[in-house]
């Protein structure tokens, strides 16, 4: 569904310029969870953004092709990519807590998306915002529809963001370490909400994370990241049990081992 | 609205705490109003009758009650030098200083907002640079002499007005408006340089917040980003800019009123410091402040109203 | 702060040229002027600019530029003294309310914001009635005025540093309070203060000039670049330069001040 072949990441906003992203490769399926490994600087964040159109165009040249839908999204003008933004592909970020516009309300912020590439009448958009809300296991709906972020707790927004993401049903998700700055708790609980989002409604999920058993839990295929490459690609058992590269294996026994022991129990 | 009540509320402590400190302090200057009104010669039972009916062997505390009772009803006393109540002097000049104070007001936010606006948009290009160095040169002109260098311009060169030809609004109210146009500008620049060069930055900071990358994702265009979500963010350090802006132009519109030969509240103060008419003195500054405080509890509401993480608090 | 930081901070590097070349002038202004600021020249009344006379003669025959000089060096001691009452005040108010908190702070602050939230010009007006105009009054006026926004800032930066690591083990090593407070969180605000005192220091400049423009500022003798302006508005028509020079010195000692402190923070 969504092609990503040769992509080249490149900054030159530095004195000199520095690649980023090498020859990165990745096919995305329909409803299928891919996972994206690595530590920080990695390169994973970047293609992440690349895929989204989030990458500003003034200060890094990209090589390489994104295709989606018969579009490739690295060249094309800022409003056939703004169509699919929002609209098509949706995406979460790391750090609910300043993901989300301070002063706006939450139901305002939920529905941008439906006003941005629907026609849908103001309280149709109410209506889907809160069954949105709902949706994303948000207790009182209503409730939070009129308050503001800093109401709500880090899980909570992070719902929030998920539920804005979602609201036009995008093909594809991408989670940018969606779950770091949570307790573990909530990360569980995030993950699993991913996990049945992309079940009833099959979207497609990139989801990045340097937390290898999160990883595991959810994906089906994996691509380990090192220095702007791809060192790693294959299924998720395959690189949680059998790791063939130095690095992985490295990255898995960073795992702290109580996480490490559920994971085998469950 | 419980935060409104509390700004309120310290705005009435406030003003309280102001008058009671100016009561107290002409109070300790001005020495016995009595040997002024009857003369040295007066007998001292004469003067002592005379005290006895002005209250003055009363309390401190007693007199300035009955002071403040008195400003409130809109009795402030009679001037020492022109022997009438204070209340005539100042009550039309009042909308003087408020037209160019709010005149001032509304130049400042149509030329700093733009202007803040597009510098931050194109933020280090050539006409950001620009703007950014005359900025720097305009917030070191002082007020007065903007005033003058605006009446050599446009009043003796380009004759677009004339100096001292001021009409009062009893007259004209048209051409009172028109005769305040350069003189709130004068008033107004300096103030409009510091709010761009704050607009400008602010903006900038939060274009770099999360929250921003966050609005691109859902489809917003470059404008829909500025306008609908980083606008009202960076607008919430220059409304306390702006509020103080004001309350500065309110009084720098007293150093004006010379420039230009309006005669508003500040040439009755200044006169009246000269002559030590110190009722007078004393009701200009207590009014002036009264606009001040009443300015600042407006801009924290509105600051409220703006940010809601306030309110909570 | 290195030298290759210095190169690339053109404010720092502007403002401390203009600033340095304005206080030679002064300084020089110190010891020589073309022309006694006072003495006047019948037949030299509203001279143009010239060799003899650098900046021209106003409507007594004055030199102008002697008279700007000697104006700037009353406005710069004005300011000077008005930064130095609002610093020291200030930096004993601030550090007593921020390092100790509590009731003192809370009461301390609540007058600060009310003053704080005064027109500096309102306030020294209010003085200045008081006391009556003169230099020194002026100084005391403005000095009081500015108190406040040194004292709120002082505060904040000593609430910041007081549960730092360092203060913890100056603490630990025996020190009291008054040498933590002095010797070891003060040199840690200079940055900060160094930063708010250029500006105190133009809002003094400006505050002072507006005072003489009204009169109510310093005195004549007293050569002050406000005064200057206010008589020189009634010429303004036969004799422009004579408020254009005092003016611009005004404009060009803020905006060296200004593209210091600027730079200041950027460092």
């Amino acid at each position: 569904m969504i092609r990503v072949t040769d992509l080249n990441i490149e900054f030159f906003d530095h004195e000199r310029p520095e690649t980023v992203v090498y020859d990165f490769d990745l096919t995305l399926h329909e409803g299928e969870i891919v996972g994206l490994v690595g530590e920080s600087g990695s390169g994973k964040s970047m293609s992440a953004l690349a895929i989204a159109g989030l990458l500003s165009r003034k200060d890094m040249k990209k090589r390489g092709e994104i295709l989606f839908e018969g579009v490739n999204l690295l060249d094309c003008d800022r409003k056939t990519l703004r169509k699919f933004q929002g609209n098509e592909i949706g995406m979460i970020f790391q750090e609910p807590m300043t993901s989300l516009n301070p002063v706006k309300k939450i139901g305002w912020q939920v529905e941008e998306a439906l006003r941005l590439h629907t026609d849908l009448s103001k309280e149709e958009r109410k209506k889907r915002a809160i069954e949105m809300l709902q949706k994303v296991e948000l207790h009182e709906p209503e409730r939070v529809y009129e308050q503001y972020p800093h109401e709500l707790s880090g899980g909570m927004r992070q719902r929030v963001m998920i539920a804005a993401a979602m609201i036009c049903d995008p093909k594809i998700l991408i989670a940018d370490e969606p779950t770091t700055a949570l307790d573990v708790t909530i990360q569980e609980q995030i993950v699993a909400l991913l996990k049945r989002i992309n079940q009833e409604k099959k979207t497609a999920i990139l989801f990045i994370s340097h937390d290898l058993s999160l990883v595991h839990q959810l994906c089906e295929r994996v691509l380990v990241m090192k220095g702007g490459y791809v060192v790693e690609n294959g299924s998720a058992d395959e690189i949680f049990y059998h790791p063939k590269e130095e690095y992985t294996k490295k990255l898995i026994a960073a795992i702290p081992k109580v996480v490490r022991k559920t994971e085998k129990d469950s | 609205m419980r935060y409104a009540g509390k700004k309120i509320l310290t705005m009435c402590v406030t003003l309280f705490a102001v008058t009671l400190f100016v009561f107290l302090a002409f109070h300790m200057i001005s020495g016995d109003p009595v040997t002024s009104m009857l003369g040295t010669q007066a007998t001292p039972e004469r003067a002592e009758a005379l005290r006895e009916e002005l209250g003055l062997n009363d309390p401190v505390l007693v007199q300035y009650g009955r002071w403040a009772a008195g400003f409130l009803k809109g009795d402030m006393g009679t001037s020492y030098s022109y022997r009438m109540p204070v209340s005539e002097m100042i009550v039309d000049k009042l909308p003087v200083t408020i037209t160019m104070t709010l005149m001032a007001f509304v130049w400042m936010i149509l030329i700093a907002i733009p202007v803040g606006l597009y510098a931050a948009k194109h933020e280090g290009g050539v006409v950001d640079r620009i703007i950014t160095v005359v900025n720097q040169i305009i917030m070191a002109v002082p007020p007065f002499f903007a005033g003058i260098l605006i009446t050599f311009v446009f009043g003796m060169i380009f004759r677009l007005f004339t100096p001292g030809g001021y009409v009062s609004y009893q007259v004209n109210t048209g051409k009172f408006v028109g005769y305040l146009f350069f003189p709130s500008l004068a008033i107004a620049l300096p103030k409009a340089a510091m709010a761009i060069k704050l607009l400008r930055s602010s903006v900038i900071s939060e274009l770099k917040l999360d929250y921003v990358r966050t609005a691109y994702s859902r489809g917003n265009s470059k404008r829909s980003v500025l306008y609908r979500h980083v606008l009202k963010n960076a607008m919430i350090p220059v409304i306390t800019f702006l509020g103080m802006a004001l309350s500065d132009m309110i009084a720098g519109s007293i150093i004006i009123e010379q420039v230009f030969g309006i005669p508003g509240l500040g040439r009755i103060l200044l006169t009246s410091i000269s002559n030590r008419d110190y009722p007078v003195v004393m009701a200009v500054i207590v009014c002036i402040a009264t606009l001040v405080l009443v300015v600042n509890m407006i801009v924290d509401v509105i600051y409220g109203l703006v940010d809601p993480r306030i309110s909570v608090e | 702060m290195n030298w290759k930081k210095i190169r690339k901070n053109k404010n720092f590097i502007a403002g401390s040229i203009l600033t340095g070349i304005m206080l030679l002038l002064i300084l020089a202004g110190c010891f020589y002027t073309p022309y006694n600021p006072n003495t006047m020249d019948p037949s030299a009344k509203f001279a143009g600019v010239s060799l003899k006379h650098l900046m021209g003669c106003d409507n007594f025959g004055r030199d102008i530029f002697s008279r700007v000089l000697s104006g700037s060096r009353t406005t710069l001691i004005v300011a000077a003294g008005t930064v130095l009452i609002g610093v020291v005040f200030g930096i004993l108010i601030g550090a007593l309310t921020g390092y100790y908190g509590g009731v003192l702070d809370e009461v301390l602050m609540r007058i600060n914001d009310a003053v704080f939230a005064f027109p500096s010009i309102l306030l020294a007006l209010l003085f200045i009635s008081l006391l009556g105009s003169g230099k020194y009054h002026v100084i005391i006026a403005l000095g009081i005025a500015f108190v406040p926004s040194f004292a709120r800032i002082v505060r904040s930066e000593f609430i910041r540093n007081k549960n730092m690591d360092y203060v913890k083990s100056a603490k630990l090593q025996g020190a009291g309070d008054f040498r933590i407070m002095f010797v070891h969180i003060l040199p840690n605000t200079m940055t900060v203060l160094l930063s708010a005192i250029m500006i105190g220091f133009n809002n003094a400049v400006l505050a002072e000039a507006g005072m003489s423009f009204l009169g109510i500022g310093v005195q004549p003798p007293d050569a002050s670049l406000g005064r200057m302006l206010s008589e020189a508005q009634s010429f303004l028509f036969s004799a422009p330069m004579y408020a254009l020079f005092p003016g611009l010195t005004i404009i060009l000692l803020v905006l060296g001040f200004g593209l210091l402190s600027d730079g200041l923070k950027n460092e």
